[in-house]
């Protein structure tokens, strides 16, 4: 179908030598890793870990599926149409398929390959164009950007214009889900974490263990700004002199995600010399998402010569706070104490609380343990392990909002088994998970009180200080 | 592609979006878990009732299209690519459990059944389903059935077959045949039940089972026994069964698969080792620490370097687990990684260890081996590239050897994957010609028109044995 061989020297090649006369097929067969997709052997372990797969029941909805159809169509056994730029986008990206690929094939570079060689070759409408350069291109690398849109998302929440924009009905002008989206909003601020603390440099409390850097997340320093102070707290009781470096901006994982791998690039470069020339220890992330890109800025500069060994040494720094706190902090106390004492309790009645991962905390970072460990330890608190915990909550990057029928599904589900644990708080470790989260309570309500929370916030409202 | 009126035929069958014939439902059916094998099939349909399926067979028994039954097309012997195309049907949405029934100790279950969840399902009500292929997290009742799926406790608790009872199942003319029932003896006529387990999917599609449950050992104890040399451990293995115990599992891992095991389970496995038996004997307490007593002196004699005994429940179920990934695991040593299922009576497995790693060495490839020794059920598993034509091809000499060894040494060419595609070409060798011409008449009774998963089990032609030099 559209292809012919060219015959070479090489006994055998790692890639097929075909030449498509699809121009997307031609960009998949040079971006996507051969050896990757051979590495597959189709043995269908990721099957039960893959959501998307687990809600349909067909194949093509798996990671084999979306493997073999890769494969398909870089062996030039398919045309990439529609459905199959389709299937790419459908994919939630939470990479739950990895840990239990016996075969450690790499299927989120795999997906990303996919979506970077779709970005080449686009055929979104002129809305959907606009808005992915406005956000991605436009909003996003710059901080100072983000800080506007945090001032006028506050604006908005505070200045009796979202009353008004109720009353005259204008939310109803968008779809469903973004106006469930739009309620679950946090407030946001235009003052970040450093506006915040006045300062780049909080000291450690008591004798420095050593110096780490706060990497504070585009949309986490104006949606959840006080998470990120919290953080910074946290740290110092831990034992760390924590320093917030002014020139870092967003990590580039909506960007890497949604295949605009040169501009994540753009932005990992930025990052890795703000945090290179802070000469810090570690590099913290409290937001799995973000993390695990981090984490995989390795992998991400592996061809820019300038960049490698720098990329290397960031990835190899960065650690989740839960798993920070854990391996390398000063032991903490938590107590029974603070806001989230459920309302007019008996002393001896512990607080039920549960916890859902961040998939790319846990799946990627590897740090999935660490925050049980955490609550396990806070006084008077009775940790509920939820059921499939592990399974992505449809918030995945913008899932959420560019594949609604799917992502209001899985989430349903989750609510399901998040009602059952009866607990008062649900804490997870990600800005996504959380808006998902505080979403899911406000659609699928619980019979007790129930909030969302961030597992930072939780701790140090606990931390005997 | 099917012609569009009998596309709409279907569709009226099952609903519009349960019939397929889109490029990407043809593309992600033309593959299971066999290497190397791809074809596109026509259209995949997804029937929800026996009757939908009756029908279905009905219309493509009038247009002579073939149908390929599929659980989740996770079988090691390409049953389930749809090598002379046709409509590959899914049975995924038919999964639900039809009725536990206490009173008779019998579980009836729809083919698309998870079997990891059947298990955990069953095993919540106290009762036991010992078939476990290392798949079971993702394989399906109705796909182990028509493979004959074994796994770890094969060897003393038997496979699929022993614990199918009863049967429904529809015919290529779409006609329903139900066989056996919830009966612990029936010998009216010929068993047609076992008859259709591990006929892979070639006689009709199974649509409901009756399934065997017994009640759960109340003791288990797992050890592992590791030794220098790998002859000193199959020895052992024929040692134990000589000396009339059987073990609930007694696996053999050669270093390696203890390697990629301990790489991908990060168990802290001795890596200087040449082999290692994995041991569990479950039962009464005071009978397993009899047997694991017994058991732990014959590998003293047998020269073992070293001998644990897993202390909690947790630290065995690791070892089991590991031993499950086994296969995928050697995947990472090379992309692409063949396995095969040869067996051997008990006593021959420290000859068939010993023919296998010459045979590879001849032909100068990197095999594996690992297996239920317990049971002589080896996997010599030979780590190569597909896309490397000189290496598959002495691969696929190695393999055509170790089928013939395994046959000389009193075996058979599979023991629990089934002949598929991949071994067609070799059951002559383990049947003969008057065993290939009553399977053929079986076929013809059922399949008349060879509909069934056309191109499996039956090869055009057989392949010409091969002369074993001696050396």
């Amino acid at each position: 179908m559209g292809s012919h061989t060219v015959h070479t020297e090489k006994e055998w090649s790692n890639k097929p030598q075909l030449q498509h006369n699809n121009p997307l097929a031609n960009t998949l067969l040079q971006k996507l890793d051969y050896d990757q997709l051979t590495n597959c052997m189709r043995c269908g372990f990721c099957l039960p870990a893959c959501p998307t797969f687990q809600e349909t029941g067909v194949e093509a909805e798996s990671p084999r599926g979306r493997i073999a159809l890769m494969k398909a169509v870089a062996d030039g056994v398919m045309q990439p149409d529609q459905a199959f730029r389709n299937q790419m986008d459908h994919c939630l990206g939470c990479r739950a398929c990895e840990p239990v690929c016996p075969a450690d094939v790499k299927y989120g570079q795999l997906i990303e390959q996919a979506r970077d060689a779709i970005e080449d070759h686009p055929e979104h409408g002129w809305v959907v164009t606009q808005l992915r350069k406005l956000f991605l291109r436009g909003i996003f690398p710059k901080q100072s950007r983000m800080k506007l849109l945090g001032r006028l998302l506050g604006f908005y929440q505070r200045s009796g214009l979202k009353p008004l924009t109720y009353r005259l009905g204008i939310m109803k002008l968008f779809p469903k889900h973004m106006r469930e989206m739009e309620r679950i909003l946090p407030d946001a601020s235009h003052k970040g974490v450093i506006e915040r603390l006045n300062t780049t440099v909080y000291p450690a409390k008591g004798p420095a263990l050593g110096r780490v850097g706060l990497f504070r997340g585009c949309l986490m320093d104006v949606l959840f700004t006080e998470t990120n102070v919290n953080t910074v707290k946290l740290l110092a009781e831990a034992g760390y002199e924590v320093f917030i470096p002014e020139a870092q901006n967003c990590c580039g994982a909506l960007h890497a995600h949604s295949g605009e791998m040169d501009l994540a690039r753009q932005l990992a470069r930025k990052n890795i010399k703000a945090f290179k020339e802070a000469k810090v220890d570690y590099i913290i992330s409290n937001a799995g998402g973000c993390g695990a890109i981090l984490k995989e800025y390795d992998h991400l500069m592996h061809e820019d010569e300038q960049y490698k060994n720098d990329g290397s040494w960031f990835a190899e720094h960065v650690m989740d706070i839960n798993e920070f706190i854990v391996k390398k902090g000063r032991s903490l106390r938590f107590i029974e104490s603070g806001p989230n004492k459920p309302d007019g309790a008996a002393n001896d009645q512990s607080l039920r609380v549960t916890w859902q991962d961040s998939c790319h905390l846990r799946n990627v970072m590897k740090a999935g343990s660490a925050p049980r460990e955490l609550l396990r330890q806070v006084d008077g608190v009775t940790f509920v392990e939820l059921q499939d915990a592990d399974r992505c909550c449809g918030s995945a990057g913008i899932y959420n909002v560019t594949q609604p029928v799917m992502a209001g599904q899985i989430l349903e589900h989750k609510m399901e088994h998040v009602n059952r644990t009866q607990s008062r708080l649900l804490l997870s470790g990600n800005p996504g998970c959380l808006m998902q989260m505080k979403l899911g309570i406000e659609l699928h309500k619980p019979d007790e009180k129930m909030e969302a929370m961030h597992i930072v916030d939780f701790l140090y409202s606990r931390l005997a200080k | 592609m099917v012609d569009q009126k009998v596309a709409a035929q279907l569709r009226a069958i099952v609903g519009e979006t349960y019939y397929r014939d889109d490029q990407e439902a043809l593309v992600t059916h033309s593959y299971d878990g066999t290497p190397m094998l791809q074809a596109l099939p026509d259209g995949v349909i997804y029937p929800e009732t026996t009757e939908q399926i009756s029908e279905i067979m009905k219309v493509l028994h009038q247009h002579r299209i073939p149908v390929i039954g599929r659980g989740s097309g996770s079988n090691l012997c390409g049953g389930t690519v749809p090598i002379h195309g046709g409509i590959v049907m899914v049975m995924h949405r038919m999964n639900r459990i039809l009725e536990v029934d206490l009173d008779n100790l019998t579980a009836t279950v729809q083919p698309g059944m998870i079997t990891a969840q059947f298990i955990s399902h069953i095993e919540g009500l106290g009762l036991f389903y010992p078939p476990d292929p290392s798949s079971m997290r993702i394989s399906t009742i109705g796909g182990n059935i028509a493979e004959c799926s074994g796994g770890l406790r094969g060897l003393k608790y038997g496979t699929t077959k022993d614990y199918v009872i009863g049967l429904e199942a529809v015919l290529a003319n779409g006609e329903i045949l139900r066989t056996g029932g919830k009966l612990m003896k029936d010998v009216a006529g010929y068993d047609l039940t076992k008859l259709l387990i591990g006929s892979e999917g070639t006689l009709a599609i199974i649509t409901e089972a009756t399934l065997k449950l017994i009640p759960p050992p109340r003791y288990k104890k797992t050890m592992l026994a590791m030794y220098k040399d790998i002859y000193d451990a199959a020895r052992t293995v024929s040692k134990i069964i000589e000396s009339r115990i059987i073990p609930s599992t007694l696996e053999i891992m050669d270093n390696p698969t203890i390697r990629v095991v301990d790489d991908f389970a990060k168990l802290g496995l001795p890596l200087d080792m040449e082999a290692i038996l994995l041991i569990e004997q479950d039962g009464e307490q005071e009978t397993v620490e009899r047997d694991i007593a017994l058991i732990r002196a014959l590998c003293e004699q047998e020269q073992a370097a070293q001998i644990a005994v897993a202390e909690s429940r947790e630290e065995a179920d690791k070892l089991l687990t590991a031993r499950r990934s086994a296969f995928t695991a050697l995947a990472r040593i090379s992309p692409t990684t063949i396995l095969e299922d040869a067996t051997v009576p008990r006593s021959k497995i420290a000859d068939m260890v010993l023919r296998i790693n010459q045979i590879a060495a001849k032909y100068n490839v990197h095999v594996a081996t690992f297996g239920h020794a317990g049971d002589g059920n080896l996997h010599p598993t030979i780590m190569t590239d597909a896309r490397n034509a000189e290496e598959i091809h002495r691969v696929e000499q190695a393999f055509e050897e170790i089928f013939a060894a395994a046959i000389e040494l009193g075996g058979t060419i599979t023991g629990e994957h089934g002949v598929g595609l991949v071994k067609a070409p070799y059951l002559e060798w383990k049947v003969g010609a008057a065993g290939m011409a009553m399977m053929r008449g079986i076929k013809q009774t059922f399949d008349p028109d060879n509909l069934m998963n056309p191109g499996k089990m039956f090869a055009k032609e057989t392949r010409k044995r091969v002369v074993i030099e001696r050396g």
